[in-house]
C-alpha cells in the first residue's frame, strides 16, 4: 500500500498535469453547482426579500421554517428528488433521473432555503433602516423589496457564494439522484467518496485539494467583495 | 382611518392638493406608553410650522402622523378632506436614508416612483443638485458623501419632487454648524418657492430663524400654538415658559 506522502505527491501531479479525468469531474461539479446556485438565486432572493418586507399572518412560521430548512440533510433532499423523478414518481416522465439535470434540481432545493433565509435577514435589516423613507417616497411593498435587493447586492453576493459553497461541497443528494455514473454524473464529492472506498487515494486527494482550494477562494472572494463595496459604496 | 366630514377638496394648480392637513383628537400609544394625547392641529398653506419641545414630547411621532407614515391610535388626520395621504408630500429625516447608488440616481429613483421620467426628470435632477450645491458630486455614490452632503442630497431629492408640503424631522441634529447653516438656507429657498414647511427641532435658535409658527409639544400634548415671534417674546403656557427659561440657562 502506498504511503500517504506518495498519494499526496501523485495527487499534486494529477492537478499539475491537468489530468483529463480530474478536469472533467471538476468541470461537471462547477457546472452543476453554478446552475443550481443561479436557479436557487432566482427563487430564494426574491422569496427572502418578500418575506422581509411583507407582513402577513404566519410570517413567523415561514421565517422559522426557512431557517430550519437551511439545515436540510442532503441525503433526505436526494431521496425526495429521487422519489419525484423515479419512473413511478410524478415527474418520472421527464426521464432525467441519474443525469446532471437531476443533480441540479437536488442542489437547487438544498440551497433555496439557505439563500432565502440569509437574504431575508439582510433585506430585513436594510428594511428597518429604509422603511420610512421608501414609504414616504410612495414605494409599494414589491417595489421596496426589489429596491432593497439591489441595495444590498454586495452582501447578497456573499450569500450566493455561501450557497454555492454548500452546493459544491455536498455529497449525499447528488450521489442518490446522480447515481455517481463514471463520466456522466460523477462530481468531486462523489468521486472522493468512491475512490477512497476503492483505495485510489491520489485521485480522491487531488479532488479534495481542488475542492478545498475552491471553497477557500470563494470565501476570499466574498470577503474582498464586501471590503471593496464598503469603500466604494458605503 | 375613518373619513371625517370636512371641507370639500379643492384643486390648486391643477393638482388635487393635500392642504389643509387637519388632525383631530389624535392620540398615539405604543407599548402602553402614551406618546401623543388628543392633539388637534391644522396645517394651512404656505407657512413654516416648527414643532418644538423637549426630547420625548412626541414631536417626531406627530410629524410622522401628519405625513401619514403612521396612523394614529385614536382620532383622525385628513389631507384636504381626504383620509389617504397625498403624493405631493416629501419628508427629510434626521439621518438621511440614501440608496447605494449615485447621488443623481437617488433623485431619479424618487422621481420614477412619483411617475416623473424623461426630460422632465433630467431637468429636475440637474436643477435640484445645483440648488443644493452638489452638482459636482452627481456621479459619486451617495453613501460615501459626508454627513452634511448626504442631508443636502436628501433635501435635493425632496426638492426635485416639488412637494406641496415638506416635513423635516430634526434635519440638522447630527450636523456641524456649517452644514446646519447650509440646510437651513436650502429649507428657506424651498419655502420661498411655495412649499409649506413642517419641521421638528429642539434647537431654539433654529426655531427662531426658521419658524413662522410654533407648535409647542409637552408630554404628548400641545401646550401652546403661537406665532413664532410672539412665542419667543411672551410664551403663554407655563411649560413653554419653563422650557425657554431652561434653554437660556
Amino acid at each position: 500500500m502506498q504511503t500517504i506522502s506518495d498519494s499526496v505527491a501523485l495527487a499534486l501531479r494529477l492537478i499539475a498535469a491537468f489530468d483529463a479525468k480530474l478536469v472533467d469531474i471538476v468541470e461537471l461539479s462547477l457546472g452543476v453547482s453554478l446552475i443550481a446556485t443561479t436557479l436557487a438565486a432566482c427563487i430564494g432572493l426574491p422569496l427572502g426579500a418578500a418575506v422581509a418586507v411583507a407582513r402577513f399572518p404566519g410570517r413567523g412560521v415561514v421565517i422559522a421554517s426557512l431557517n430550519a430548512l437551511m439545515g436540510l440533510p442532503p441525503v433526505v433532499v436526494g431521496l425526495f428528488v429521487y422519489l419525484m423523478l423515479s419512473r413511478a414518481g410524478p415527474l418520472g416522465g421527464f426521464g432525467i433521473l441519474f443525469t446532471p439535470k437531476a443533480m441540479v434540481i437536488a442542489q437547487t432545493i438544498l440551497i433555496v432555503p439557505i439563500l432565502a433565509a440569509l437574504s431575508r435577514q439582510i433585506v430585513e435589516d436594510a428594511w428597518s433602516e429604509y422603511r420610512e423613507q421608501l414609504t414616504s417616497l410612495g414605494a409599494k411593498t414589491l417595489e421596496s423589496a426589489m429596491t432593497l435587493l439591489w441595495d444590498t447586492r454586495y452582501s447578497l453576493a456573499t450569500v450566493l457564494l455561501a450557497g454555492f459553497g454548500r452546493a459544491i461541497a455536498e455529497v449525499g443528494a447528488v450521489m442518490i439522484v446522480g447515481g455517481n455514473i463514471d463520466g456522466v454524473t460523477r462530481v468531486m464529492t462523489t468521486t472522493i467518496a468512491l475512490e477512497t472506498s476503492k483505495g485510489d487515494l491520489p485521485l480522491a486527494l487531488g479532488l479534495g485539494f481542488v475542492l478545498i482550494a475552491l471553497v477557500m477562494l470563494l470565501n476570499f472572494a466574498a470577503h474582498a467583495t464586501r471590503a471593496w463595496s464598503h469603500t466604494h459604496f458605503g | 382611518m375613518r373619513r371625517e366630514p370636512g371641507p370639500t377638496p379643492i384643486s390648486v394648480n391643477g393638482r388635487s392638493g393635500g392642504l389643509p392637513i387637519v388632525a383631530r383628537g389624535v392620540s398615539f400609544v405604543r407599548g402602553g406608553t402614551t406618546i401623543l394625547a388628543s392633539v388637534d392641529l391644522t396645517i394651512t398653506r404656505g407657512g413654516r410650522t416648527v414643532i418644538l419641545g423637549p426630547n420625548g414630547s412626541g414631536k417626531s411621532t406627530l410629524l410622522r402622523i401628519l405625513h401619514g407614515l403612521i396612523g394614529p391610535t385614536e382620532g383622525s388626520v385628513t389631507w384636504n378632506g381626504a383620509s389617504r395621504r397625498p403624493a405631493e408630500q416629501a419628508m427629510v429625516f434626521q439621518r438621511p436614508v440614501l440608496l447605494r447608488r449615485s447621488a443623481e440616481a437617488n433623485l431619479r429613483y424618487a422621481l420614477t416612483l412619483a411617475g416623473i421620467n424623461g426630460g422632465d426628470a433630467d431637468r429636475r435632477i440637474f436643477e435640484a443638485l445645483i440648488d443644493v450645491g452638489l452638482a459636482e458630486v452627481a456621479r459619486r455614490s451617495a453613501r460615501v458623501l459626508s454627513g452634511g452632503e448626504q442631508q443636502r442630497l436628501a433635501l435635493a431629492r425632496a426638492w426635485a419632487l416639488d412637494p406641496e408640503v415638506l416635513f423635516l424631522d430634526e434635519p440638522t441634529a447630527s450636523l456641524d454648524p456649517a452644514a446646519t447653516r447650509a440646510v437651513e438656507q436650502i429649507v428657506a429657498r424651498i419655502h420661498a418657492r411655495g412649499t409649506t414647511i413642517v419641521m421638528t427641532t429642539h434647537n431654539l435658535a433654529q426655531a427662531k430663524r426658521l419658524a413662522d409658527d410654533i407648535v409647542f409639544l409637552y408630554g404628548g400634548r400641545i401646550a401652546e400654538r403661537q406665532a413664532a415671534e410672539r412665542f419667543f417674546r411672551s410664551p403663554q403656557s407655563t411649560e413653554a415658559v419653563v422650557y425657554l427659561e431652561g434653554e437660556r440657562l
